[in-house]
């Protein structure tokens, strides 16, 4: 607990990220166009995989994904992955194990690691996390349409720098036209060719943001389009079960309701 | 059941003969069952039963919920995300048990209103509706307990304001906070006994649904025209009523269908729509949110809570005659609190020798300024306290306040009500035939609504 007392004091003082999420008065976030959105979309595989490959060159220097486990790269309406190609992928990684009191190789039950540092926050479920899209007048209309945005906020973030830097009590931030309050402790972790995709896909700054954005929307909501698919089962079950019963409870109440016009007596 | 004359169950069978006389139970059922119920109930009464199916769908996937949730503050947050992603189907018994909460409250805020426009409450159902006003309270308490356990940002700064109001309570308010958060401060004490209590609260939920279906079992149902059944002989009760099995039984499922299709238009498609955002980073004790806001069906009520700042001339008044014992936040928690008693109180409140709002030319106004009332206030809640909200919310605070106080009963002197129709089977009639026949006095001018 008192580990854990410190190392919170220091992320709260060092960047107090949270308060700045929380406030609502976001900056710019811009409506990128995703092929998860909407009733029927679906996460499109060779996207999440760009989209892992820009994490674990990029994002996991100081990020971490403390929920996913590498098993999870060959779960069905995912990566796509065989489970050969996601031990593979878990074998380039080291974990510590308590039971042998030493580092290993990791397999694939283990999970991706936590944060480097505190001050960067947990990725695994950062596309729930944040809302890109608010209002208008607190009504809450634009996440009707639009969705929560959080992956729009994450792409966003990560092209919307504007290259100033600003030096504040000793520490640089960097000024980003998305992140609420406008200076962020992060670095530009993109720029154009960052990562050399092997399928010659474009590899400019968006490009890149948005497949990270839909691999970590992947990270935080797995079962999508499990769960489209529950919506859609549930509400043609529904639906028939509704029409029957709607057919049901006409018959059954005609004769009560016609029974002054028919002249007949109960 | 007393109250409508009907018929009784009879054991036919020798088994039944066997059973009926050791343990009744078979009438018990078909008698709560087969309840004489007035024909002419429209759409608005559906809600019940929608009610009833939350109750037993939150409890059902809570059961199980907590088959795989450890209740520590290191351990909650990622035991529900081992839920969400690892536990087969745990995502959908979650995302379900999560916006069923929605439901729960959309469909008890319609009966209530449905309750208040159509005088359910008054004589003789005042029994019903306090047991109701009581279900609803626990609901409350059982709804904020279980958005405290996934232990996100919210949960736990959510948890830390509404305790906080306790701290309110003049002389023991620090006492009874750190009696019920059992510390000092949120922590794994109030995590543990919040789930706890979150699963004990929803069985005497369910023992009062019980008490509530009894009372209006004895009472009979209201209906829209407010006017009683007629129960001198079971031959005129049944030209006023019908069974509830099927008519009303199927009549209700229908729309328990359509409802559900539009919950799970959500649970597929926008699950965390009604959610915050904040909830899914895990609880900070270190990091305050900027804008702690408490789910949708709190707001109104969190808008009253916030609408009585120290600048209102009657907490400044307050706090002037009680010698400082009644501050302003000691006001809010007060006025909170306050704008649910009176709302139970309405059954003596309304002086209308009318029961339904239906024939209460003057009312009717008033209650639907009081429905938006109900929307303004829910949307100042959500906003920040500052600027214009606060006056907004004082207002909306103040009509909710004078609804109750001092317009329903003005209008009960002051308004001329129309004329009900004298029976429930003319007024069945009047929408779906010309002429009555049956027991009713004939008379069949009723103006379609």
């Amino acid at each position: 607990m008192f580990r854990k007392l410190v190392i919170s004091t220091i992320a709260a003082l060092s960047l107090s990220t949270g308060a700045g999420l929380a406030a609502g008065a976001s900056g710019y976030v811009e409506n990128y166009e995703f092929s998860f959105q909407g009733l029927f979309g679906r996460y499109d595989q060779d996207q999440l995989q760009r989209g892992l490959q820009v994490f674990t060159e990029v994002c996991s220097a100081c990020h971490g994904l403390q929920y996913v486990a590498y098993r999870n790269l060959a779960d069905e309406n995912g990566l796509g992955y065989t489970p050969e190609q996601a031990r593979a992928y878990a074998e380039q990684f080291e974990v510590y194990d308590p039971s042998i009191d030493d580092w290993r190789t990791a397999t694939p039950n283990d999970r991706f690691p936590q944060s480097g540092f505190e001050g960067a926050p947990d990725l695994s479920l950062v596309a729930k996390a944040r809302a890109g899209f608010h209002g208008p007048y607190g009504l809450g209309l634009n996440q009707l349409f639009n969705g929560i945005g959080g992956p729009e906020y994450i792409a966003s973030l990560l092209t919307h720098y504007t290259g100033e830097e600003v030096e504040q009590y000793g520490a640089y931030f960097y000024e980003n036209e998305t992140y609420p309050g406008g200076l962020i402790a992060m670095a530009p972790p993109l720029w154009d060719g960052a990562v050399v995709f092997a399928d010659g896909a474009p590899n400019d700054i968006e490009s890149m943001a948005k497949d990270v954005a839909t691999f970590l929307t992947w990270a935080a909501e797995p079962r999508m389009m499990e769960r489209k698919q529950l919506g859609f089962t549930a509400i043609i079950m529904l639906g028939i079960l509704a029409v029957m019963l709607y057919l049901t409870n006409k018959k059954l109440w005609a004769p009560i309701k016609s029974r002054v016009k028919a002249g007949e007596a109960k | 059941m007393s109250g409508i004359p009907h018929d009784h169950y009879e054991p036919k069978s020798n088994a039944e003969k066997w059973l009926h006389s050791r343990l009744p139970i078979m009438g018990l059922l078909y008698d709560t069952l087969m309840i004489p119920t007035p024909k002419n109930l429209n759409w608005m009464w559906i809600w019940g039963i929608v009610l009833v199916f939350c109750l037993v769908m939150q409890i059902v996937t809570g059961i199980i919920l907590v088959m795989h949730y450890t209740p520590h503050v290191d351990l909650a947050f990622a035991s529900v995300e081992h839920i969400m992603r690892n536990v087969n189907g745990g995502w959908a018994i979650r995302y379900i048990h999560q916006n069923g909460a929605s439901l729960f409250f959309i469909a008890v805020y319609l009966h209530i209103f449905r309750g208040l426009y159509y005088g359910s409450y008054k004589a003789p159902r005042e029994v019903t509706w306090i047991v109701g006003m009581l279900i609803y309270l626990l609901m409350m308490g059982t709804a904020f307990m279980g958005y405290v356990l996934p232990w996100g940002q919210m949960s736990f700064w959510g948890a830390t304001v509404i305790t906080g109001l306790f701290g309110a309570i003049p002389f023991v308010g620090e006492a009874i906070q750190t009696w019920l958060l059992g510390g000092p401060a949120v922590d794994n004490a109030t995590l543990n006994r919040f789930l706890s209590l979150h699963y004990l609260l929803p069985f005497v939920i369910l023992g009062l649904v019980i008490v509530h279906v009894w009372a209006f079992h004895t009472t009979g149902n209201n209906n829209p025209t407010g006017v009683d059944v007629r129960r001198a002989s079971k031959k005129e009760a049944e030209a006023d009523t019908l069974p509830f099995w099927p008519y009303f039984v199927i009549k209700d499922l229908f729309a328990l269908a359509v409802v559900l299709v539009a919950f799970f238009a959500i649970v597929g498609f926008m699950p965390n729509y009604l959610g915050h955002p904040d909830n899914y980073i895990e609880a900070n004790p270190l990091v305050t949110p900027a804008h702690i806001v408490p789910e949708w069906y709190f707001l109104p009520f969190y808008a009253i809570l916030r609408a009585f700042d120290g600048e209102v001339w009657v907490v400044i008044a307050a706090d002037f005659l009680t010698g400082g014992i009644v501050d302003a936040k000691f006001f809010g928690v007060l006025a909170m609190f306050g704008a649910i008693i009176v709302m139970a109180l309405v059954p003596w409140l309304d002086t209308s020798s009318v029961r339904s709002g239906r024939y209460r030319p003057m009312f009717k106004p008033w209650f639907w300024v009081f429905v938006i009332n109900f929307f303004v206030l829910m949307w100042a809640g959500a906003m920040p306290a500052e600027g214009i909200y606060p006056y907004i919310a004082l207002i909306g605070s103040a009509y909710w306040f004078a609804y109750f106080l001092v317009i329903l009963p003005l209008l009960g002197v002051l308004e001329k009500p129309t004329i009900p129709p004298s029976t429930i089977e003319e007024d069945f009639n009047a929408h779906y035939g010309n002429a009555s026949v049956g027991t009713g006095p004939a008379s069949a001018k009723i103006p379609a609504e």
